[in-house]
């Protein structure tokens, strides 16, 4: 169970959520309102107070790496910081190779340089790198924003299989639909304050 | 030693040479007139007024003297280093992580050349200590300006590639050392091409400027090889020093890229 406690930073929360494992939690709302602050705040990646939990397991009694394998942050705009695609991956190579046709895309993408890859396989090959460390919770900022439908109904059966093994996933989405597709609870965030919203 | 002294109808006869490219550009409406004209009157302005302080410098010889000036020195070159670049780190940790290394480094490697290279009587004679001090500081001020800019500018641009590697879990040494190699490579590049080129492709300044003077060139040769050593220790030494302080300035305890500690010159 995720466990976020008086999250705050700037003008944005505080903010409390807890999120039980196998759970998926939607929030929607205007850009700027708070969304990716709120992702980023739990994976720890900006300054801010108050506390997250991983059941008993204190995020600021952990060293912050160890955190974010545990509770993995997927950013909208997907970073990569060598050529080869292969070479993001590492030791989960064989892992994510198993895992690219649940997302419809071809084994032969991970031996692709980085460049050659669209937007959308870019965002669907971020999805499965944080994946294959087998995170506790995800925390995906709208992992479906570049994706035509297709691909959208793949990721999306993927993330239910994960929900099933019982991983938690805080999801930022633009489309109702998603969030009452996978969600069972949704959140509006406006003004940096989140709010509960009946699906 | 004996030097052909100049006076300064031939000073005034070089500069011919300046003027006349002032002029091609104007002709040719290049736009660089101004700039080198700005430019040719500070060079003649500040190595007068600094041959005057050196002869002042040389005169007194206090060793406390020697010393403030060679602080002056240092305190500019920070200065350059710190206000050049389009991004850097702010505050007075931006200020600190150029100057520190660069202090500790131009001092320690000056002080080892004068008490076991030079061998000046007394170490701190200023006509030694003061323009090795200056040699070695160029270099080491080139080589952090080049490593630091290099280093904040690149974390700024690989931002979501990095941020990327923490959210998975890597440790920010991990994140950024692709681009502290980068750093470092592009700081110790200019040092290994003035090896590599030394005497084949130019005959360096102070070498050129000893043989001018009657030095006997092999005498001139290896002051010079010494002088390039030092360089590139010193240059090392503080290249090295000043982006690992970048790094530990760019990021924090829970491995967080601290972007917020960066300004952007308008």
């Amino acid at each position: 169970m995720l466990i976020v406690e008086r999250l705050q930073r700037l003008s944005f929360g505080p903010f409390a959520l807890t999120v039980a494992d196998g759970e998926c939690v939607a929030i929607a709302g205007p850009s700027g309102a708070g969304k990716s602050v709120f992702l980023r705040m739990i994976a720890d990646l900006d300054p801010h107070v108050g506390t997250v939990r991983l059941d008993a397991a204190s995020r600021e009694a952990m060293p912050a790496p160890r955190w974010r394998r545990l509770v993995t942050y997927v950013a909208a705009e997907s970073g990569w910081w060598a050529d080869a695609v292969a070479a993001h991956f590492g030791a989960t190579i064989e892992p994510a190779r198993a895992l690219l046709p649940a997302v419809n895309l071809a084994v032969e993408a991970l031996d692709w340089p980085v460049a050659r890859l669209s937007s959308g396989e870019r965002q669907r090959l971020a999805l499965v790198r944080a994946l294959v460390q087998e995170p506790r919770a995800l925390l995906l900022d709208e992992p479906t924003a570049a994706l035509d439908p297709d691909a959208t109904a793949a990721v999306e059966a993927l993330l239910r299989r994960v929900l099933q093994r019982g991983t938690s996933i805080v999801l930022v989405s633009h489309d109702p639909r998603q969030a009452d597709r996978l969600a069972a609870r949704q959140f509006r965030m406006e003004a940096g304050q989140l709010k509960a919203r009946v699906p | 030693m004996s030097a052909a002294s100049l006076g300064y109808g031939e000073l005034a006869l070089a500069s011919l040479l300046l003027w006349l490219n002032g002029a091609l550009s104007l002709w040719l409406g290049l736009g660089l007139e101004r700039r080198m004209l700005v430019a040719g009157v500070r060079m003649v302005v500040q190595l007068l007024l600094v041959g005057l302080i050196l002869k002042a410098l040389f005169e007194v010889s206090s060793p406390l003297i020697t010393g403030l000036a060679i602080l002056v020195m240092i305190a500019v070159a920070a200065n350059e280093v710190h206000a050049r670049p389009e991004r850097r780190l702010g505050g007075v940790w931006g200020f600190a992580i150029g100057a520190v290394p660069m202090m500790a480094s131009t001092v320690v490697v000056t002080l080892l050349a004068l008490v076991f290279a030079v061998g000046a009587q007394p170490w701190s004679d200023p006509r030694y200590a003061i323009p090795l001090a200056g040699i070695i500081l160029g270099s080491v001020m080139n080589g952090v300006s080049l490593g630091l800019a290099g280093l904040v500018g690149g974390v700024v641009r690989e931002r979501n590639g990095i941020e990327a590697q923490l959210a998975l879990g890597m440790t920010k040494l991990a994140a950024l050392r692709p681009l502290m190699r980068q750093a470092l490579r592009n700081a110790w590049i200019p040092l290994i091409n003035q090896m590599s080129a030394a005497g084949i492709v130019t005959l360096p300044g102070m070498m050129t400027g000893q043989i001018l003077a009657g030095m006997d060139p092999v005498d001139a040769v290896k002051y010079q090889i010494m002088i390039m050593f030092l360089l590139g220790g010193a240059s090392g030494f503080g290249v090295l020093g000043a982006v690992y302080a970048a790094v530990w300035r760019l990021t924090d305890e829970r491995h967080r890229l601290r972007l917020d500690r960066v300004v952007t010159r308008e």
